[in-house]
């Protein structure tokens, strides 16, 4: 097995709470987004990173990029730390680590031509000009599945599957060997979110792209990634191989998630585990394990409520942060 | 077989575009039957016309920039809900038909609070005094699964999460005991554990109250668990419907085909492509010539661009399709 691409150790991300009164009361709770997350990822692999709103996936894709600063932890890509780079190296870093966003409205200048959204990080990274540009744009385009013609284009005269194609077109155009993927179909119809999946899967094979996944569908990690983390109040509660995971998934959020997703067959009998309640808010997080609250474990007891249980293997290569995570649920 | 609850026969629901350059033909002939009791599961991706369809029923269209063609019809107990007078229609919206929201959050007024909401639809239509209403209230939160329901009574929306707000609005939906509940993507907006929660509940009050429910989604995998029977829609039309289980054991258009099959599945391995449908919905304003499917549909021959195919009876119990297909299934075979 060759050494990880990606390698995120103990990352932690805290947004002060701000204070009341016009900055002159007591501050606020802080909101503990990430509350240390660790994960590797192989080159030419895609992790998926997976859990519901406010379980703090997007913050790790961002911060993990630095396009947030981090409050802890180590990011190493590519052999570089990135925590620790100043602004021009990390710069020259930023061609080897993109982002696709969610919202391909939302993400692309709307006073912009596709043209002119393509050859903007080609500038800033000095790879193209004039006609050189253009032909590159041309290849993009080619390589996304788009008619060279959309161009001259702009974002409102496309349908979302194709602004989605010229957001990624826009993260592949310097080049980068990683890239973080926010849940990028996840504003797409589902005969659109398969062509642009499709699409995703061939750019990996053809440029031994690396993926970290990030979406709240379980059915579409699984189609995707290689590896899965699921996240809960910003930690990873379970992580493993997507086999194992969906296979014999070990912590009770897991196994409630997964039974949870509406399955396409109506002869599907399968019992759903419903849980109650809503998700904590990461500014008061419940002591303990996190999910105490909400799980539904017969063997919980007073321990899960004392004592934050680590993210431990339960069988080689599959980790799960529960006290019983051995036990039949 | 039961008398449908409500009748919807050739309802055409059009708008007129921006500078009057186009009309967008957003619902176009659309006809179907609700039966009492029953789930009736409506599908179709963005643009299809499915939450245009459900807003006509209660007529909460925009006129202008949209109208209600003249020869569509809307029974129900009896009467074309298309002609009512404004005072006539409101004894019906909300009391008899009453309808949720996708966003919940957006879809409750966030300057009054959760109990005055619930109570308004009693005053205004069972003619309770404020104190009887605020008490109905409180029932209705109890009844849909709100806990400490007391002290949520006088909470404001933004004070709640997407869960509750959606519970919320379920509460105010179901005060008077509607005969037909419109869910327009119920759970789009709120998480799987959440959504698990809300579809429970509304089987559960389904139970209890015996109203029917058109339910509106995107979502298959919700379809097959709560829907009895299944309208698919694309394009403007149905394009097909039939009972669930018949639906995804047989489905006979290609275009349910073509989204059954594009759907990621949590319940088999992972397959090295998903089927995708090539192309995208075509626009309101220019539906395709002939089948409004053809020019992404895999079979497609002359026949296809030239004429618009009926539903036709496929032969399956309450089971028909849009598709010349089912006339001609030997061409089904010659392509595969």
């Amino acid at each position: 097995m060759s050494a990880p691409l990606v390698d995120v150790r103990n990352l932690v991300k805290h947004y002060p709470g701000e204070r009341a009164w016009l900055g002159l009361g007591r501050p606020r709770r802080v909101v503990r987004a990430v509350d240390g997350v660790s994960f590797a990822i192989t080159p030419g692999q895609t992790l998926g990173l997976v859990g519901e709103s406010g379980c703090g996936k997007s913050t790790v894709g961002r911060t993990i990029l630095r396009l947030q600063e981090p409050t802890a932890g180590q990011v190493v890509i590519d052999g570089r730390e990135v925590f620790t780079l100043g602004a021009r190296e990390l710069r020259a870093l930023r061609r080897r680590m993109q982002i696709v966003f969610q919202d391909p409205y939302s993400s692309l200048n709307p006073r912009m031509t596709v043209r002119q959204t393509l050859r903007e990080p080609l500038a800033i990274h000095r790879l193209a000009a004039g006609a050189g540009a253009d032909a590159k744009v041309a290849a993009l385009l080619e390589e996304v599945g788009l008619d060279s013609r959309l161009a001259r284009s702009y974002p409102h005269e496309l349908s979302g599957g194709q602004r989605q194609r010229v957001g990624i077109a826009r993260a592949l155009s310097v080049e980068p060997a990683f890239l973080v993927c926010d849940e990028p179909v996840s504003a797409l119809d589902v005969s659109v979110q398969a062509q642009v999946l499709n699409l995703l899967m061939d750019l990996q094979q053809q440029r031994r792209l690396t993926y970290l996944f990030i979406a709240h569908d379980l059915a579409v990690v699984k189609h995707i990634a290689e590896q899965v983390a699921v996240m809960y109040l910003g930690k990873i509660v379970e992580l493993a191989p997507a086999a194992e995971l969906y296979l014999a998934p070990r912590h009770p959020y897991t196994r409630s998630l997964l039974s949870a997703v509406p399955v396409p067959d109506p002869a599907a009998q399968k019992q759903r585990i419903v849980l109650t309640g809503d998700v904590p808010s990461p500014a008061s997080p419940p002591p303990g394990c996190p999910f105490h609250p909400r799980c539904p474990h017969p063997k919980k007891n007073q321990r899960c409520r004392t004592e934050v249980p680590a993210l431990r293997a339960v069988v080689p290569g599959q980790l799960a942060a529960c006290h019983f995570a051995e036990e039949p649920m | 077989m039961k008398e449908p609850l409500l009748r919807v026969r050739d309802l055409k629901t059009y708008f007129v575009t921006e500078r009057g350059r186009g009309t967008a033909r957003a619902v176009d002939g659309v006809s179907f039957d609700l039966y009492p009791g029953e789930t009736l599961g409506i599908v179709g991706e963005s643009g299809c016309g499915k939450t245009v369809t459900s807003l006509s029923i209660l007529r909460l269209i925009p006129e202008p920039p949209g109208h209600i063609r003249p020869g569509s019809f809307i029974e129900f107990e009896g009467r074309n809900l298309l002609t009512l007078s404004p005072p006539e229609l409101r004894a019906v919206r909300g009391n008899r038909i009453a309808m949720i929201f996708q966003e919940p959050m957006t879809s409750l007024n966030p300057v009054f609070t959760v109990g005055d909401q619930i109570a308004e639809a009693a005053i205004v239509h069972q003619r309770l005094s404020r104190r009887a209403a605020r008490a109905r209230a409180l029932e209705m939160l109890r009844l849909v699964g709100i806990p400490d329901p007391e002290a949520r009574l006088d909470d404001y929306p933004h004070q709640l999460s997407g869960g509750i707000c959606q519970r919320v609005m379920i509460a105010m939906a179901l005060v008077c005991h509607p005969q037909v509940l419109i869910a327009d993507e119920p759970t789009t907006a709120l998480d799987v554990t959440i959504q698990a929660q809300i579809l429970e509940l509304l089987e559960r009050l389904q139970a209890e109250l015996g109203m029917a429910i058109m339910l509106i989604t995107h979502d298959l995998g919700i379809v097959a668990g709560s829907a009895d029977r299944v309208v698919v829609m694309y394009a403007g039309q149905v394009v097909e419907t039939a009972p669930t289980p018949e639906l995804f054991t047989r489905a006979q258009h290609p275009y349910t085909e073509g989204l059954m099959a594009s759907v990621p599945r949590l319940d088999r391995p992972p397959a090295a492509r998903l089927h995708s449908i090539p192309g995208n919905v075509p626009a309101a304003t220019d539906w395709p010539s002939g089948c409004r499917f053809h020019p992404r549909c895999p079979y497609a021959w002359d026949k296809c661009r030239a004429e618009e195919p009926p539903l036709l009876e496929t032969g399956g119990a309450g089971h028909t399709a849009r598709c010349w297909l089912v006339a001609e299934p030997q061409r089904r075979m010659r392509r595969s």
